[in-house]
């Protein structure tokens, strides 16, 4: 009987091929290699550690799915490579009204989407008719960048429970679309070039069933436009997504109405493991990667790849959370955090070359950042006083990390996890040490449930907006700071609610020296730059604070 | 026999049944969950309520089991939560991927741990013998992931003979038939493909194939030494055979029948247990289906995953029982 | 029937004499065996190192080191200098004295881990195996089940259910996956001794069922059960460092472990390679001196089935 078990064994295997081998069909095949005809042409082969959740960007939150959105599609506003720089896209000008509620595109004309359907007013009413009017609550839950920016929708299924921001829209000539917002916001107009507000072709968003995205047992499913034919402006079109391969082909757009694309074909291959992806470039397979670790850095500049170091626009922070330890409730006690922390070694031992310690919860470039303040000096002595002072000397922290990822903000969380909790116990402090894997509790133990006593998290900018950031963090009561002062939230939403740009920023850098001075809800570390290896025949793709790299502009020589 | 069967099939609903409500109860107690690998830092606890409640998971675990249960019935398996593709879809292509590897592992332990075993035996206590021994030990004890890495960075980065992970080059035109890359070559007579996936197929192979091949060259060698001590042997000496009719037709038949039992054994764990090869080599089979799944808490292709693989295990060995019986009559049904 | 005194002892020295000589039997065959003697002085060296580790080395695990610090960059490891032989790792401490620390670490890892999956295999087999019937059916069912799970998934799955993964988690998945194979093991031999003369013999007399079960099968089947241990220590420290890998490990950042730090290396391949030759040679060499050791003694207590 026991190898009676041990051939069922293999027979489970065998026969399991047979019952499957029909799902087995697959695109494959429809990626085959056409001639190439630009000006440069060729294809370029570019590694990325994940795969696109689809291909709509109104339901995309992720920067795995927005790269290939970005190339396919346009926003009305875009930011000027290389920089959070508003720059002029399908439209050529915007002006606000007044009081800001109201904003007037001039758009570009003679646009026309990949499907052959002109770009105009009526196109882009229709996207922002469509994105309010989204039907259902797997619909809406999936569009948050959207709820996040304009806070509801028509018939509010879901947890957006706020009046929409947006009012309506006009087109009163085809190169002239009008927005009409309930409120003004500050997140305007830079928000207007998210990637997830790209234009969609009406036509292609009907025929293929856009806006059919459904809860199937527990997950989500995808209409065959975010699936199968995105259609947008972009330089790039949709060729294929081979599963099987784990690629994703573009081909050039030759009616683009830019400059068009150098290569004639654009393929991301989904690489997960850092050192695969490294070593496929090594080998010559493909001609780039995202998310170099820092410390290949060096090595690869020195075998003669390029490193695209990309402006630093996020920031890492050890968070606090007051609800769950009262002793944190003690500001000194939360002071004696900051001076314990030598912010200058970690940045230099554990962050990549252009990596800053952060004065405050924003990166410089950001509008508001108060270039008066200077960062917390590195004093344990002063440290130990002040936990002393607060009857603190015997503090006990439950000091959460995430295990399983990287972020751009944070390139090896448990190094600096440990570098922290070696700072932490010289004064004195002990330092439980709690890993959870990203997805696997961490979130939820930080976010959802605030569960920990320090903390590990950060943020990378969506546009140059100080909001983005502060109002991220601090705009309300959260979980993860578990702060309940009011005063501090008011302070964020008025801030937020002063629209005009100078107001707006002298607003945000008050509320950047009140929460170093007054409330330090947790300790801002760092800000550090992500990069981008090429291989050094490529050229022309410029680094992206935002992560919004633009391949039309690369060529291979 | 026909009632026999039908028995068979009623007794494993109670055992399905049970092992799905356990696979349900065991991913539910895991902590995340679908919703925050969804929003990965954009998760709020309202977001993460929201989903749940879209998604069906903040119902009692038995609901969530009914209406599990209720799809099931009718064929669906569900969806996964990472890619929003019908599970089947995807263990469907995943599987052709983890069975030409396993099965490229089996050759290669095959083909090189038979032969080695056997020289190893005839050269008992001799240099070779300990060489080839320590050898596939050593190949034992080093990890797998710091294997592929080397293999990878000597055979791939250094001298350039294969590329370093993947099934396929994305330069080369493949038609998808059967989902086995290198078959599919063959079938679609587009030979540039064939030989693309073999060469992708060579270094998880090997990287796969240490433990395989140290068990097999072990049996062997083992075997053979007895076959050798045996009495058969000797009087096949004794009677004046050639040394190579010998070995041919007495030893090497005879010492066989171990290891080919062995090799039986190594296929199922080769399948499902390439976990860490997949996840060096970027393969996409089974193993990094599962490992994906429980990373980020994808409870419909776990759920598929195991219960598909629990089913065809039930039901295999009812096959397997039903052979016996018609194989050898002394074996009754009842 | 009362069964004397004198007759109890008799049939206890019988089986205490038959054990002793089958055991200096083996250990007469291993002192021949030059891999039996290789294995034995890699593991030996192994626990010495782990048991004096701390005396050995000349830092903690967690100490960081000013001067270490000050040329540490992600993408420039310093290397060895004055003080610390083999340089900095990752966060400015010595790598030195991390490696021979861990040798602790990872032999606790290793046993722990085996011993666990030992006594609970052990007591499933004995329970399997005395009583039979419906109880070793229903035993023997669950362990097919957690046989037919490649060793390393079931691992997974059970570390992965863990809030947080930590030593205690990776010990305890590292483990289960011993337990079906002692389980399968103890209760083959009890089996086979259950129709054997003592065996008979000693039900015959009288003896409690309990009695029989613990001095007369259970002595005589764990041999089998001990090489197998020794074989499952080697795996164990391979299962603890695959966990690692894929991110279940222990996450003690402090603690220095082989499979935590070769895990740990994965990102300095290019930097430093030799954060992970340390380690992973001695990995390598440890889980050869068991898998030596253990297949040595294999050979030794059963010498016609070489397998």
């Amino acid at each position: 009987m026991r190898s009676a078990r041990r051939l069922s064994a293999l027979f489970a295997a065998g026969a399991l091929a047979v019952t499957l081998a029909a799902c087995a069909q697959s695109e494959r095949g429809d990626g085959a290699a056409q001639g190439g005809s630009g000006a440069t042409g060729g294809t370029l082969v570019f590694g990325v550690p994940g795969a696109p959740d689809n291909f709509d960007p109104i339901f995309a939150q992720d920067g795995e799915t927005f790269r290939p959105a970005r190339q396919m599609y346009d926003t009305l506003i875009t930011y000027k490579q290389g920089t959070a720089e508003l720059a002029p896209a399908l439209a050529l000008e915007w002006t606000p009204s007044a009081d800001f509620t109201e904003w007037t595109f001039k758009l570009r004309e003679g646009v026309k989407f990949h499907d052959g359907t002109d770009f105009n007013a009526e196109a882009v009413c229709f996207n922002f008719n469509r994105w309010v009017n989204l039907p259902n609550a797997a619909a809406q839950a999936q569009a948050i960048y959207y709820s996040d920016t304009f806070e509801g929708f028509t018939n509010n299924q879901a947890s957006a429970t706020g009046t929409p921001v947006f009012n309506s829209c006009a087109a009163p000539d085809p190169a002239t679309a009008v927005i009409k917002l309930n409120k003004a916001k500050g997140a305007f107009p830079a928000a207007f070039g998210l990637t997830s507000l790209s234009m969609s072709s009406p036509a292609a968003l009907q025929q293929y069933n856009a806006d059919q995205i459904e809860q199937s047992g527990e997950a989500f499913t995808y209409g065959p436009y975010a699936t199968e034919h995105p259609t947008g402006t972009g330089p790039f079109k949709f060729e294929s997504y081979d599963r099987t391969a784990n690629v994703i082909t573009l081909v050039r757009n030759p009616d683009y109405w830019g400059e068009p694309a150098k290569v004639d074909k654009l393929i991301f291959r989904v690489i997960p493991d850092e050192n695969a992806r490294k070593q496929e470039l090594q080998a010559g397979t493909i001609d780039g990667y995202d998310y170099p670790s820092p410390a290949d850095w060096e090595s690869l500049k020195s075998s003669g790849y390029n490193v695209l170091v990309r402006p630093v626009f996020n920031i890492l922070y050890m968070g606090i959370n007051q609800k769950n330890n009262p002793a944190l409730q003690d500001i000194r006690v939360r002071q004696a955090l900051a001076y314990a922390i030598d912010r200058e070694s970690l940045v230099r031992n554990q962050l990549p070359e252009g990596a800053v310690v952060a004065t405050q919860f924003l990166p410089e470039t950001v509008d508001g950042y108060a270039s008066d303040l200077q960062p917390i000096p590195y004093d344990p002595e002063r440290a130990k006083a002040l936990l002393a002072e607060a009857g603190q000397s015997n503090l006990t922290v439950n000091f959460y990390y995430p295990t399983e990822v990287t972020r751009p903000y944070m390139p090896n969380p448990t190094n600096i996890f440990t570098a922290l909790q070696e700072n932490l116990r010289q004064v004195g402090i002990t330092v439980n040490a709690v890993p959870q894997p990203w997805n696997g509790g961490y979130l939820d133990s930080i976010t959802a449930n605030g569960v920990h006593d320090l903390h590990l998290l950060g943020w990378t900018g969506d546009y140059n907006d100080a909001g983005n950031f502060l109002g991220t963090f601090f705009g309300r009561n959260k979980p993860e700071f578990g702060i309940t002062d009011q005063a501090l939230f008011q302070q964020v939403g008025a801030a937020d609610a002063t629209v005009d740009p100078a107001g707006h920023a002298a607003a945000y850098e008050q509320v950047n020296r009140d929460l170093m001075a007054k409330y330090l809800p947790a300790v801002p570390l760092s800000s550090s730059p992500p990069a981008i290896v090429v291989r050094e025949n490529v050229t022309g793709l410029i680094p992206s604070p935002l992560t919004d790299e633009r391949f039309y502009t690369v060529s291979k020589g | 026999m026909l009632r026999f069967v039908l028995r068979r099939l009623v007794q494993v609903i109670p055992t399905l049944l049970l092992l799905s409500l356990l696979v349900f109860a065991w991913l539910r107690s895991l902590p995340g969950g679908p919703a925050s690998a969804f929003l990965g830092d954009r998760a709020t606890p309202q977001r993460i309520a929201e989903l749940n409640r879209i998604l069906g998971l903040d119902q009692p675990v038995l609901v969530q089991y009914w209406r599990f249960l209720v799809r099931v019935a009718s064929g669906d398996f569900g969806t996964s939560t990472i890619t929003g593709e019908p599970v089947l879809a995807e263990i469907g292509r995943a599987l052709p991927a983890t069975i030409e590897l396993s099965l490229a592992a089996l050759v290669i332990a095959v083909v090189l741990g038979i032969p080695l075993g056997y020289v190893a035996a005839q050269y008992r206590g001799r240099p070779l013998d300990v060489t080839t021994v320590i050898g596939t030990l050593i190949g034992v004890a080093v990890p797998v992931f710091f294997l592929g890495y080397l293999l990878k960075s000597v055979f791939a980065v250094q001298l350039g003979w294969f590329p370093p992970s993947g099934r396929q080059a994305v330069d080369v035109d493949a038609t998808n038939v059967t989902g086995f890359a290198v078959l599919d070559g063959f079938l679609t007579q587009e030979w540039d493909a064939s030989l693309d996936a073999l060469s992708h197929l060579v270094l998880p192979a090997v990287a796969l194939a240490t433990i395989p091949l140290a068990v097999i060259v072990r049996i062997t060698r083992a075997s053979v030494l007895d076959v050798l001590g045996s009495d058969f042997v000797r009087t096949a000496n004794s009677k004046g055979l050639s040394p190579s009719t010998v070995r041919g037709r007495h030893v090497l038949r005879n010492a066989l029948l171990p290891v080919s039992t062995t090799i039986g054994l190594q296929v199922g764990l080769l399948l499902a247990g390439a976990v860490l090869t997949e996840k060096v080599f970027v393969w996409g089979g089974i193993g990094t289906l599962l490992a994906g799944a429980i990373e980020q808490r994808d409870y419909p292709r776990l759920q598929a995953l195991l219960l598909l693989g629990a089913l065809v295990y039930v039901l295999v060995n009812l096959l397997v029982d039903l052979s016996y019986a018609i194989i050898d009559p002394r074996v009754r049904l009842s | 029937m009362t069964v004397t005194w004198a007759q109890r002892r008799k049939a206890r020295l019988d089986d205490l004499s038959a054990g002793r000589s089958l055991t200096s039997e083996a250990f007469r065959r291993l002192r021949r065996e030059p891999a039996a003697i290789a294995g034995a002085v890699i593991v030996g060296l192994f626990v010495v190192v782990a048991a004096l580790a701390p005396l050995i080395a000349p830092h903690g695990a967690a100490e960081t080191f000013p001067q270490l610090q000050e040329n540490l960059r992600p993408g420039a490891i310093p290397g060895p200098q004055d003080g610390f032989p083999l340089g900095s790792d990752q966060l400015g401490r010595d790598f030195f004295s991390r490696v021979i620390l861990a040798a602790q670490q990872t032999l606790l890892v290793g046993v722990l881990a085996t011993l666990i999956g030992l006594v609970v295999g052990i007591v499933i087999g004995t329970v399997a195996g005395a009583f039979g019937g419906w109880v070793d059916t229903l035993l023997m069912r669950i362990t097919d089940v957690l046989l037919a799970i490649p060793s390393l998934l079931l691992a997974i799955s059970v570390a992965a259910l863990a809030a947080s993964p930590s030593q205690t988690t990776v010990i305890i998945a590292v483990a289960i996956v011993g337990v079906p194979i002692f389980a399968r093991l103890l209760r083959g031999s009890m089996l086979a001794q259950r129709e054997s003369d003592h065996v008979v013999a000693a039900t015959s007399l009288g003896v409690k069922r309990s009695a029989v079960v613990l001095r007369h099968m259970l002595p005589n089947a764990i041999g089998p059960v001990i090489v197998q241990a020794t074989l499952t220590l080697a795996t164990s420290i391979l299962d603890a460092a695959a966990l690692s890998f894929l991110g279940l490990g222990d996450a003690d950042p402090a603690r220095a472990e082989w499979g935590l730090m070769l895990a740990q290396a994965q990102t300095y391949l290019d930097v430093r390679p030799a954060l992970a030759f340390y380690p992973a040679a001695a990995i390598i060499v440890v889980a050869l001196g068991f898998t030596l050791l253990g297949e040595s003694l294999r050979e030794a207590i059963d010498p016609k089935g070489r397998r």
